[in-house]
């Protein structure tokens, strides 16, 4: 009956349907209910929200729902600045994992050695955000001035970046043992929420406003759509890309200060690692052209917490952290394959087959 | 007089720079860093760079890392790129160490292992990059995460090949006639390479044979150069960008397992960064990332460079694992604002 029901309507419901795919946050919503659908069936109890006590005696929200927020921050943050490189220099920048190693460093390194104060601690920050603006804009320059290639460019900060960050505190592992400073990371006393929630929200908000009251986004998707035409709308597009990556550079040492006060500490060749695949990942989820251009940056962020979702769930099921690489490249696979414009095309012209087809079943 | 016979010589070997082709050009600058930084290294840091063991150690050690930055250079060309060569090798090193060790096979079925993962992958990342269009970066990094963690799922810890007959495989050494020096001792030794620097040598030439010789050779720097002009003179763009990603990918496979045969053992950390060596290689050999310009002979100095400078690096006390990133990082940069400023000057031309 329900078929029948389908086929009266047949073409238009179809033609909706394929109106549909083509909508921006189609494919960050069928991907979401897809992992919602699969977590309710196999295990619904990955919805619960209990409030418990921590360790400290203070109220803390737990549950798969309040991790992936928690964890999803710093991939929020990155996804900001990620989504307007993308935009303006139609590449990625995948040296985040090894900047952030790097802002983590130099806030240690300021932290490390005598009393830790709240002065201290905005001082370390301050000071990690220029250090991290100065190696978004060395990625910068090397993109928008000597014009190479953004991922071959940041390729030589990914290389360098941890080995730099390891130089800076001479390969220690210093251990910050001020509360204050695991406050940014996981809960301040008395609130239910970490952190990170709070801090990912402000970045949000900020950039929302930014781009509502501002001209960079109107400016850095001129840029990506097409350089020189915006040149000679008096727009400067080796400077709009800097500013970019200058920008992404700023999120990296935000990102960078949750990471670190999160453990007190660093090590440098597993913080954020492959972080930078998710943060790009985040981007094409969001349905958002990898080779620049137009974006949606509330898409984008609703992809960073897709990924969260995602690894949460593979976590839940015990795939090993080491092994989750292999499960999220299948799925870039799948969203580049399906993104690309070739092979809507072909699909495009299926589903037309396919109306065709129906309309003239109907017909008959 | 005097004065004209000064001035005449100069324009003309100006002009004689201006007018090299971009290939010859870097290819010459690489060949001359690597001469000046080899001689420099035998100046200053004594004799040990002057006996032929040194040389032929750098060969060993980085057999298979001129395979993979032959590979590399091969996508480079047609102005692809393929980041998943290091993990590749990973994946390809502890396949075979679970097939020899685990599962009792043998040399040659190992062999064959490697080379079947490197079709998989030439298949799969050629399509998705010749046939759909996706950007090569973008399906490659998907390939070298994919490829990180097979890793881990094929097994997660590192262990040594107890296999016989690969054991044998492993110790052969090849002896260069003529070559050799005296050790602390006195006692004579000559100096050897290992079987995968043959191997090495041999798909240098090979690939030079077929980038200078062939049809499809030429169609590499055509499509690299200008696709859409080549498509007009008659090339198959398509079939080229897939052909020379599946020689990227077989061939890293081989390189990856030559890297099996030099260290002997599986591990999920094994060949980490490689990637990275390989296109620094590449760049600095004289490849160009946008394309249409590049040379193995180039790729083989690169690497040779890039070698060599790690090897000075540690020599001067820099002993710190960090050093040689920093390094390597450093030094793609530099070549990479030479190659843009080359760039620069062939459009003001």
């Amino acid at each position: 009956m329900a078929q029948n029901g389908n086929q009266k309507k047949g073409g238009s419901f179809l033609e909706k349907l394929v109106a549909l795919t083509r909508k921006q946050f189609f494919i960050p919503i069928a991907a979401l209910t897809i992992l919602v659908l699969f977590n309710l069936i196999m295990d619904p109890s990955f919805f619960a929200i209990t409030l418990g006590t921590n360790s400290n005696g203070d109220p803390v929200l737990s549950g798969y729902l309040i991790t992936i927020l928690n964890n999803a921050s710093e991939l929020v943050i990155l996804a900001i600045g990620m989504t307007l490189v993308t935009s303006a220099s139609g590449g990625q920048d995948i040296s985040v994992g090894s900047a952030i190693a790097i802002a983590g460093s130099v806030m240690l390194r300021i932290l490390v050695g005598g009393p830790v104060n709240p002065g201290k601690i905005i001082l370390a920050f301050l000071v990690a955000c220029v250090v991290a603006m100065i190696f978004g804009a060395f990625n910068g320059v090397l993109v928008a001035y000597f014009k190479i290639q953004p991922m071959v460019a940041t390729l030589i900060l990914f290389t360098a970046g941890r080995s730099i960050a390891a130089w800076i505190n001479n390969n220690e592992l210093p251990i910050i043992s001020e509360p204050l400073f695991g406050y940014f990371g996981n809960f301040i006393p008395g609130v239910a929420l970490p952190t990170p929630v709070f801090i990912a929200i402000i970045c949000v908000i900020i950039i929302m406003l930014v781009l509502k009251f501002t001209t960079l986004g109107l400016y850095t998707q001129a840029v990506g759509i097409n350089p020189s035409s915006s040149r000679l709308n008096g727009i400067d597009p080796a400077k709009v890309k800097l500013i970019t990556y200058i920008i992404l550079g700023l999120c990296v040492a935000i990102a960078g200060f949750i990471k670190v006060s999160r453990f007190s500490t660093i090590n440098y060749s597993v913080i954020a690692k492959d972080i930078e695949m998710d943060a790009i990942l985040a981007v094409a989820l969001g349905g958002n052209s990898l080779g620049g251009g137009k974006f949606n940056m509330a898409s984008s962020i609703m992809g960073a917490y897709i990924i969260q979702f995602l690894t949460t769930t593979l976590f839940k099921f015990n795939v090993v952290s080491t092994a989750l690489p292999a499960y999220k490249a299948v799925v870039v696979i799948v969203l580049v394959v399906l993104s690309a414009p070739v092979v809507r095309e072909k699909l495009d012209s299926f589903w037309k087959k396919l109306s065709t087809k129906k309309s003239v079943k109907e017909a008959a | 007089m005097a004065k004209t016979v000064t001035a005449t010589p100069k324009p003309s070997l100006a002009k004689r720079i201006s007018n090299l082709s971009d290939t010859n050009l870097l290819l010459i600058i690489t060949i001359a860093v690597f001469f000046i930084m080899y001689i420099c290294a035998i100046v200053f840091l004594g004799s040990g760079f002057l006996k032929p063991q040194t040389f032929f150690n750098i060969l060993n050690e980085n057999a298979a890392l001129i395979i993979l930055s032959c590979a590399m250079s091969l996508v480079m060309i047609t102005g692809g790129i393929d980041i998943s060569v290091g993990a590749m090798t990973a994946l390809v090193c502890m396949s075979c160490a679970v097939h020899l060790d685990y599962k009792g096979g043998s040399v040659f079925t190992a062999l064959l292992i490697a080379l079947g993962i490197g079709v998989a992958y030439g298949l799969i990342q050629g399509y998705l990059v010749a046939y759909l269009n996706i950007q090569p970066f973008i399906v490659s990094l998907a390939g070298m995460f994919f490829a990180k963690g097979a890793t881990t799922i094929v097994n997660a810890t590192q262990f040594n090949v107890a296999n016989e007959e690969f054991q044998a495989l492993k110790a052969t050494r090849i002896y260069v006639p003529g070559m050799g020096s005296n050790n602390k001792l006195g006692v004579y030794v000559p100096a050897y390479v290992e079987i995968g620097v043959i191997v090495a040598l041999a798909i240098v030439i090979l690939l030079f044979v077929f980038l200078r010789w062939t049809k499809m050779g030429r169609n590499f720097y055509a499509v690299g150069g200008n696709a859409a002009n080549a498509s007009l003179l008659g090339v198959n763009v398509k079939l080229t960008k897939f052909t020379a990603h599946m020689m990227c990918s077989v061939i890293s496979s081989i390189g990856g397992f030559v890297y099996f045969m030099h260290v002997g053992s599986g591990s999920p950390s094994h060949a980490s960064g490689a990637e990275m060596n390989a296109i620094a290689s590449s760049i600095i050999g004289g490849t160009m990332l946008t394309g249409g310009v590049g040379n193995i002979i180039g790729t083989l100095f690169g690497v040779l460079s890039l070698s060599t400078i790690k090897n000075i690096v540690s020599a001067l006390g820099f002993d710190e694992a960090w050093w040689t990133n920093i390094t390597v990082a450093a030094m793609l940069c530099l070549f990479l604002v030479i190659q843009s400023v080359v760039l620069k000057r062939k459009s003001k031309k």
